[in-house]
C-alpha cells in the first residue's frame, strides 16, 4: 500500500502550514469581491457552492482534497459509441467503459462500505458504468442508491449516462435524492453523431445513422431540460475527437448553457489500436495539449468549464488521479467480515477541510494582489507544472509524480488548467532515460515544474529543455507558491534571464493510473 | 426456432436479460443462456430479436 495519500500526512502538513487561526477572515471564507475567482462562492450560488464543494467532480477545489468511488454495477449499455469498446477489461487501462470487476448491487454496498472506513476523504459514490446507469431499466442503479441512502447517509449519490433513457427516469431520479447527474453530449448535430453512434437501441429497435443520432440527440435535450427544471445539478462531458466534434463543442457548450447546464467538461479522445475502439482501429487521432485548451479556452463565458477531469474507470476509488481499486476487490472485501457504518472520521476530515478553505481565500488574494502590483497586470501568463498528491500542496517528489497539475499563473491570478499523466520517472531508487523523455514531452508548454523534491539528474535535463525545475516550495500551498514563482520568473523575463515558452506545445498521454509506486 | 448467445465474444453485461420479452434469458454458471423452450426470436412481438438488437458484442444469434 505504499501508493497511499494517508490522511495523517495531509492533515499533518495542514496543522503546520495552515495560516495562523488569528488570521481575520470571515467564516464564509469569502470576505472579498472576488475571491474564489474559480470556484468559489463569489461566482456561485451559496446553495449549489454547498452542494459541490465536497465533490471532487463538480469543484476543481474540492478534487484536492474529496475522494469519489465507482461503483460497477451497470454493465449493459444502449448505444454504440465508436470511442468504446466494451469487450476490452483490463486492470492496468484507466479510461470510462472499463472494470475489472462487476458488482451486484449488494457487493456494492458491502464495497462502499468498506472504503468509506478506510479513505475518510470519500464524499461521492457513482455510478458510471461500465454501461450504461439508466440502460436495462435501470434496475441495478437504482436498487444500490436506494439501499445506499439508508447505510450511508452522509455520502453524495450521483451517475453518468449518455441520455437516451434519460427522461424516463428523471423522476426516479429526484426521488433517490440523487443531484448530480453527468451526460456524456458530444454533438448537438446528428450529422455529427452519425459519424460518433454507429447505433442505439431504443423502443425495442435498433436505430442507426442519422435517425439514431437524431433520437439520441433530442432525447439528451429533453432529459438536460427536464433535470435543471428540478433544480438537479447537470455536468455535460464532452469528448473531443478532432476532424469530427472539436469546433463544434463551441456549439454543444452554447446549447447545454441554454439548458442550464452547471458544468462543461471537455475531455480528449482516448484512442488506441490496442483498444481495439473503432476510433482506434482507424487511426483517428486525440487532441494534443495545445489543441485542447484551445477549445477548452474558446468555450470559457458558456457554460462552466472542468478541466481537472482524469476520465477515470467506472470502478475507480480514491482521490481523483489516483486508483486504490486494487486494494478493495471482492475478495479483499469478502475477507473483511462485519463491516460497520461510522462517518466520525469523515465527519472529522470535512470540518479539517472546511477550516483550511477558511484562511486559503485571503492568503491567494494576498499573492496575486503582490503580483499585480510588482509585475503589472498586463504581463503574459504562463504555465507551470506541479507535483502532488493533494491537499492543493506541492507535496510530491518528481520521480515519484504519476501525474503533474498544471496550472496557468499571471497577474490575474493562478488557475487549474489541466493534467499530464505520466509514467512514473523513479522506480526503485534509479531513474529511467527514455521515462523522462515521456514527462518532458508531456509538460512541454510549461515554464517550470514545481515540486518538493528533485534529483540532479532530471534536474540537468530539465533545465537543457527549458524547463526549470523548482523545489524552493516545497510543501507550500500551490496557488500562492505559483504567483510568487510568476513574480521572479516576470522579473527575469524582464532582464533577459529566462526565454519565453509561449507556442509550445506538448503531447497528452491516456495510460493507466493503477502503475504502482516502488 | 430460437436465438442462442456465443459465450466465447459474451461480455456478460446482461442487456439482453432485461429486453427479452418471453424471460428466456438467464445468468447461469457465469455466462447467460438462452432456454430454446421460451425463446420464440420475438416472432410476432417485435420487429427483430430483441437479444439480438441489444447485444454490444453482436452474439446473439440464430441456434
Amino acid at each position: 500500500m505504499g501508493n497511499v495519500i494517508s490522511l495523517d500526512s495531509i492533515l499533518g502538513l495542514g496543522e503546520l502550514k495552515a495560516p495562523a487561526e488569528s488570521t481575520p477572515v470571515a467564516a464564509s471564507g469569502c470576505s472579498s469581491s472576488s475571491c474564489g475567482s474559480s470556484d468559489g462562492p463569489a461566482d456561485m450560488d451559496p446553495a449549489v457552492w454547498e452542494k459541490v464543494k465536497n465533490h471532487p467532480c463538480y469543484s476543481e477545489e474540492a478534487h484536492h482534497y474529496f475522494a469519489r468511488m465507482h461503483v460497477a454495477v451497470a454493465p449493459a449499455c444502449n448505444i454504440q459509441c465508436n470511442y468504446c469498446n466494451r469487450k476490452y477489461d483490463c486492470s492496468n487501462e484507466s479510461r470510462p467503459g472499463v472494470v475489472s470487476e462487476k458488482l451486484t448491487p449488494d457487493q456494492a454496498i458491502r464495497k462502499i462500505l468498506a472504503v468509506a472506513q478506510e479513505i475518510p476523504q470519500l464524499s461521492v459514490i457513482g455510478i458510471a458504468g461500465p454501461g450504461d446507469s439508466l440502460a436495462a431499466g435501470a434496475r441495478n442503479t437504482f436498487a444500490t442508491f436506494e439501499h445506499l441512502q439508508k447505510k450511508a447517509p452522509d455520502l453524495k449519490l450521483c451517475l453518468s449516462t449518455n441520455g437516451l433513457a434519460l427522461p424516463e427516469n428523471v423522476e426516479r431520479i429526484a426521488q433517490y435524492n440523487i443531484d448530480h447527474v453527468t451526460i456524456t453530449i458530444n454533438m448537438v448535430d446528428p450529422e455529427i453523431g452519425r459519424h460518433i453512434y454507429p447505433w442505439i437501441f431504443y423502443k425495442h429497435k435498433r436505430w442507426t445513422g442519422l435517425d439514431a443520432a437524431k433520437i439520441l440527440h433530442e432525447q439528451q435535450m429533453l432529459g438536460l431540460e427536464m433535470l435543471t427544471a428540478r433544480g438537479i445539478l447537470v455536468k455535460i462531458n464532452s469528448v473531443m475527437i478532432p476532424g469530427v466534434n472539436d469546433t463544434h463543442l463551441l456549439d454543444v457548450n452554447k446549447a447545454v448553457k441554454a439548458r442550464g447546464a452547471f458544468l462543461h467538461n471537455i475531455m480528449p479522445l482516448i484512442s488506441d489500436p490496442a483498444h481495439g475502439t473503432h476510433f482506434g482501429l482507424t487511426g483517428q487521432r486525440g487532441p494534443t495539449a495545445q489543441e485542447l485548451k484551445v477549445v477548452q479556452d474558446a468555450c470559457e463565458g458558456g457554460a462552466k468549464l472542468m478541466r481537472h477531469c482524469r476520465q477515470c474507470r467506472a470502478d475507480a476509488v480514491g482521490l481523483l488521479g489516483e486508483d486504490r481499486g486494487e486494494e478493495f476487490t471482492t475478495d479483499k472485501i469478502e475477507a473483511m467480515g462485519e463491516i460497520g457504518y461510522d462517518e466520525e472520521a469523515r465527519r472529522t476530515y470535512r470540518d479539517h477541510v472546511e477550516a483550511e478553505r477558511a484562511g486559503r481565500h485571503a492568503s491567494k488574494e494576498a499573492a496575486k494582489a503582490e503580483v499585480q502590483e510588482t509585475v503589472g497586470a498586463e504581463a503574459a501568463p504562463i504555465l507551470i507544472a506541479v507535483a502532488t498528491k493533494g491537499g492543493e500542496r506541492i507535496n510530491e517528489h518528481f520521480g515519484h509524480a504519476k501525474e503533474f497539475q498544471i496550472y496557468e499563473v499571471g497577474p490575474s491570478g493562478a488557475k487549474f488548467v489541466g493534467h499530464r499523466r505520466v509514467d512514473q520517472y523513479c522506480e526503485g531508487g534509479s531513474g529511467d532515460a527514455d521515462t523522462l523523455d515521456g514527462v518532458l514531452a508531456a509538460i512541454n508548454d510549461c515554464a517550470a515544474v514545481l515540486v518538493a523534491k528533485i534529483g540532479g539528474c532530471p534536474s540537468k535535463s530539465l533545465e537543457a529543455a527549458g524547463i526549470e525545475p523548482v523545489d524552493r516550495f516545497a510543501f507550500e500551498y500551490i496557488e500562492e507558491s505559483a504567483l510568487a514563482y510568476f513574480k521572479d520568473h516576470a522579473e527575469r523575463l524582464g532582464r533577459g534571464a529566462v526565454q519565453s515558452r509561449a507556442g509550445q506545445d506538448a503531447v497528452i498521454r491516456t495510460g493507466a493510473l493503477t502503475a504502482r509506486r516502488a | 426456432m430460437a436465438y442462442k448467445i456465443k459465450s466465447a465474444e459474451c461480455t456478460v453485461c446482461g442487456a439482453c436479460e432485461a429486453e427479452c420479452p418471453n424471460i428466456a434469458i438467464s445468468f447461469k454458471k457465469g455466462t447467460y443462456i438462452i432456454d430454446p423452450t421460451k425463446c420464440s426470436e420475438c416472432e410476432g412481438q417485435f420487429d427483430s430479436p430483441q437479444c439480438a438488437s441489444v447485444c454490444p458484442a453482436d452474439c446473439c444469434v440464430p441456434a
